[in-house]
């Protein structure tokens, strides 16, 4: 088949093979592109994740809601004088995943913290209003969240995560 | 698999695997080294193109079974949605069911070769016979896919198929609630036709394994049918056979690629964008054009019993062939007689594909009486005779010498090829859409016809403006979302001027707290509120005909074109059947009834419609609706522009698709000329 002079310089021949190669190649990756893209979410997945908005007049101080955006559980606490107070007497330092809590509330709105409840640890539903920090604590492995949402102790590695959010009037946020 | 390999590979590592399981050996002795007959022609190419499709079937059909949903309240809309919705869902769709068609052409070429080139005779039966089951699973699973988008066919179709079992005496009746699992066709039957659906190509491929190895045990046949005696008379598979398939499958690819981008609806029946009705039988219930021969044939006979065994036999009597056969001589290239009857066997199965989609009266029964005759007697009567008196022309001693030979012919091959795919295409196409007096709608020019078609912008913005201020009294949109207005390929809206479009409809939402239901403004996520809350609303206020659903309504509605015109379709792409009825119709009014029609009390008579007596009054009257862009304000550019609006709702990608396939068609074109050049080069040394 291929004779002793193409090896040692390109021929006509090579070309040709090398270009018919790379058009398969091109065309095999172009044709892979539709059979991944289509496992992104689709249009009408993305058109329901639009922003929601939440009425908290009916939370009364020291309760809290939970509601779904993307398919994720937020959790609306309306906390408390001593809830608040607990969290921001802690040395920021001191914290496994430092932060403020006055960077995880919007200015004003103390009283709200806005969190996603999930588990920075391994994506369980932690339950409010239990463990050691008057915060959260998640059932499955013993991550313990205070009250405002920063982790405490446990496996997780990070706080919860503060959703998108802003407040339209006093008694109504936007969430997304 | 053609005896034990003396394959080494360099790498230590693969060594170490290939002295534990010598797969890479197989490989190597299966589809490097294997010698292939030299003389093979383009035919046998389809093998190789078999094997692609059904990886294709197989990789697309994994695919759509992640977006859809097997219930029989949501299947329809599953498949809508996912074609709506789902990234590249249309073309995934679409590669699905063009797909099944395309296997069954390429199995159809595949099977005539082997019955032309005699390959079926010794030592090849078993290869052969593994080959009609795979037929057979096809076939299989060909029905059970359709039946899954649970359209009007689907679920006629699967009715009708299923039927074919209570036809066995005495457990008939228990045999067909037993496929349903009911008392009729319903979920659990669309529930098993899905899982069996999934299954079913699985099989195939496990039977495809045999069929090669079969296949590697025998060696290939080839067109003078005489087995290779030396080495001069093979040539090894890699590179000259991968090569030439590559070539083949890229030929193939561009036909596929065909009915993918420009035509996906030309193999389909309108009738499957109905969802489901049990309490309505289309007119014409006809199935996949790969079904239609036999059943022509199941339809020719007058007897419920014997029709079933006469289709089933049609296929089962594939596998006595290497017995019904006898002759000696293989290849039909030596056979003179034998060539002409073969030729006029595939004449017989294309009339009788065309009768299996005429309407089962008339000549149409008697024609397929006789043509059920002919094909019959072309295994019982033909074959057997042949074998006994046929002289054939003397068959050359070796590959080599048969190629020695070789003069023009492959010109003549190549010119029956044509004509014979032509002939195909003509005999299969479905044209089952009888008239019924009605008068074919006239034809239109419309901007998105064509391989370069194009939604005219200024069309849907005013056809969204006459659907909602006139057909939306009465027809729901159920399948479109607000923010489709927005999508790019449609009204070209902005994002604002959806919402501001969305808010203007009251939209059901609930429960709240307190469990109750509310309505509140709409959002560019919720879809057109339907005008009726069900259909039985629907029905009763108007007349007792509910106004159908306009989400698909043009690909739903359709028009037989007839002989030739279906064939020149398919050349100029003209798939606009189904906006033309639709713009005809609503022009199609008329006060004064013609003589000798009677149009029932609450009826209106309309030129176009099937039967003339249409249940809607007519709906657009001249200044009606106003335009604010200056066009007109007349019944027909109202029925333009909303025939425009509403082909966008049901295909509301179609400049991709058309986009897409353009960049398509420039790759497969440019890549099948480099293969056509490659295969050349590798060929060059061995003729």
């Amino acid at each position: 088949m291929t004779t002793a002079s193409s090896a040692d310089h390109p021929t006509r021949r090579d070309f040709l093979f090398v270009a018919t190669g790379a058009a398969a190649a091109v065309g095999g990756a172009a044709a892979l592109w539709p059979f991944v893209s289509q496992m992104n979410p689709d249009a009408s997945t993305i058109a329901a994740g639009a922003p929601i908005e939440v009425d908290l007049s009916p939370v009364a101080e020291g309760q809290d809601i939970k509601v779904f955006w993307r398919g994720k559980p937020i959790y609306i606490s309306h906390r408390t004088k001593k809830q608040i107070d607990e969290a921001r007497a802690v040395p920021v330092a001191s914290l496994p995943d430092p932060q403020s809590d006055e960077a995880r509330v919007k200015a004003g709105h103390d009283q709200w913290l806005v969190v996603i409840g999930i588990c920075t640890h391994l994506g369980c539903i932690p339950i409010a209003h239990e463990g050691n920090y008057d915060g959260f604590f998640c059932p499955c492995h013993g991550s313990q969240y205070d009250s405002s949402g920063r982790i405490r102790q446990g496996p997780a590695p990070l706080n919860l995560a503060v959703p998108p959010y802003q407040f339209v009037s006093d008694t109504k946020i936007q969430i997304g | 698999m053609s005896g034990p390999s003396d394959f080494q590979p360099s790498n230590p590592a693969l060594q170490w695997i290939e002295r534990r399981l010598p797969i890479l050996g197989l490989m190597h002795s299966s589809f490097v080294v294997y010698p292939t007959p030299r003389n093979l022609n383009y035919w046998w190419t389809f093998g190789a193109i078999l094997s692609f499709m059904l990886g294709m079937q197989i990789l697309t059909g994994v695919i759509l079974a992640m977006h859809y949903t097997p219930h029989a309240d949501l299947a329809f809309k599953s498949v809508e949605l996912l074609v709506r919705d789902v990234n590249y869902g249309w073309l995934l769709r679409n590669m699905h069911a063009s797909g099944a068609s395309m296997f069954f052409f390429a199995v159809y070429v595949h099977m005539l070769r082997g019955v032309y080139y005699g390959s079926y005779k010794e030592p090849r039966e078993v290869l052969w016979i593994l080959g009609v089951i795979i037929y057979l699973l096809m076939m299989a699973t060909g029905f059970m896919g359709y039946v899954l988008p649970w359209g009007q066919m689907s679920f006629w179709g699967a009715t009708v198929i299923t039927n074919l079992f209570s036809a066995i005496p005495y457990v008939g009746e228990s045999i067909v609630t037993l496929l349903w699992g009911g008392y009729s066709v319903g979920n659990p039957t669309l529930n098993r036709f899905f899982s069996l659906h999934y299954l079913l190509p699985f099989l195939i491929a496990g039977v495809v394994v045999l069929h090669v190895w079969a296949l590697h045990v025998a060696g290939q046949n080839n067109p003078d049918g005489v087995e290779p005696k030396t080495e001069k008379d093979t040539v090894p598979f890699t590179p000259h056979a991968t090569i030439k398939d590559g070539f083949g499958v890229a030929c193939f690819l561009l036909l596929y690629a065909w009915f993918i981008f420009y035509m996906p609806n030309y193999l389909g029946d309108a009738d499957n964008y109905i969802p489901a009705n049990p309490g309505v039988t289309p007119p014409h219930i006809v199935p996949e054009w790969y079904y239609l021969p036999f059943y022509a044939i199941l339809r020719s006979i007058p007897n419920k019993l014997a029709g079933v065994i006469g289709m089933f036999s049609a296929i089962i009597i594939l596998c006595f062939l290497p017995w019904l056969d006898a002759a000696k001589t293989r290849s039909s290239k030596y056979r003179p007689l034998a060539k002409q009857f073969f030729w006029i066997f595939v004449v017989v199965c294309i009339l009788l594909g065309y009768l299996g989609a005429q309407p089962p009266e008339g000549i149409y029964v008697y024609a397929g009486r006789v043509l059920t005759v002919c094909y019959f007697a072309y295994f019982l009567i033909v074959l057997p005779l042949l074998s006994r008196i046929e002289k054939p022309r003397p068959v050359p001693n070796s590959i080599s010498e048969a190629i020695l030979a070789k003069s023009g012919k492959a010109v003549a091959s190549i010119a029956v090829a044509l004509v014979a795919a032509g002939a195909l295409f003509v005999g299969t196409l479905q044209d089952a859409r009888a008239e019924e007096g009605g008068t074919k709608p006239p034809g239109n020019s419309w901007s998105f016809a064509g391989p370069f078609g194009k939604y005219d912008r200024g069309a849907l913005q005013r056809g969204l403006k006459v659907y909602k201020e006139v057909c939306s009294n009465c027809h729901a949109l159920s399948y479109i979302a607000f923010r489709n207005l927005g999508d790019p390929g449609g009204p070209g809206y902005s994002a604002a001027q959806v919402a501001a479009f969305a808010s203007d409809y009251k939209i059901k939402d609930g429960p709240n707290d307190q469990g109750e239901m509310f309505e509140r403004p709409g959002r560019a996520a919720d879809y057109f509120p339907s005008p009726f809350p069900n259909e039985q609303a629907a029905r009763a206020a108007n007349g007792g005909a509910a106004p159908p659903d306009l989400s698909l309504i043009t690909k739903a509605r359709s028009y037989g074109r007839g002989f030739p015109m279906f064939i020149v379709d398919f050349f100029s792409q003209y798939q606009e059947q189904g906006p033309d009825y639709v713009a005809a119709v609503l022009q199609g009014f008329e006060d004064k009834v013609p003589e000798g029609v009677t149009i029932p009390e609450g009826s209106y008579y309309n030129k176009y419609f099937p039967g003339h007596a249409i249940k809607m009054p007519k709906p657009l009257s001249d200044g009606q609706v106003t335009y604010d862009d200056g066009s007109p304000a007349t019944v027909a550019q109202y029925a333009k522009d909303v025939t425009t609006f509403l082909m966008w709702a049901a295909e509301p990608h179609m400049e991709a698709r058309k986009r897409i396939g353009f960049q398509v068609f420039i790759f497969l074109i440019i890549f099948a000329g480099l293969m056509y050049f490659t295969k050349k080069k590798v060929w060059a040394d061995s003729h």
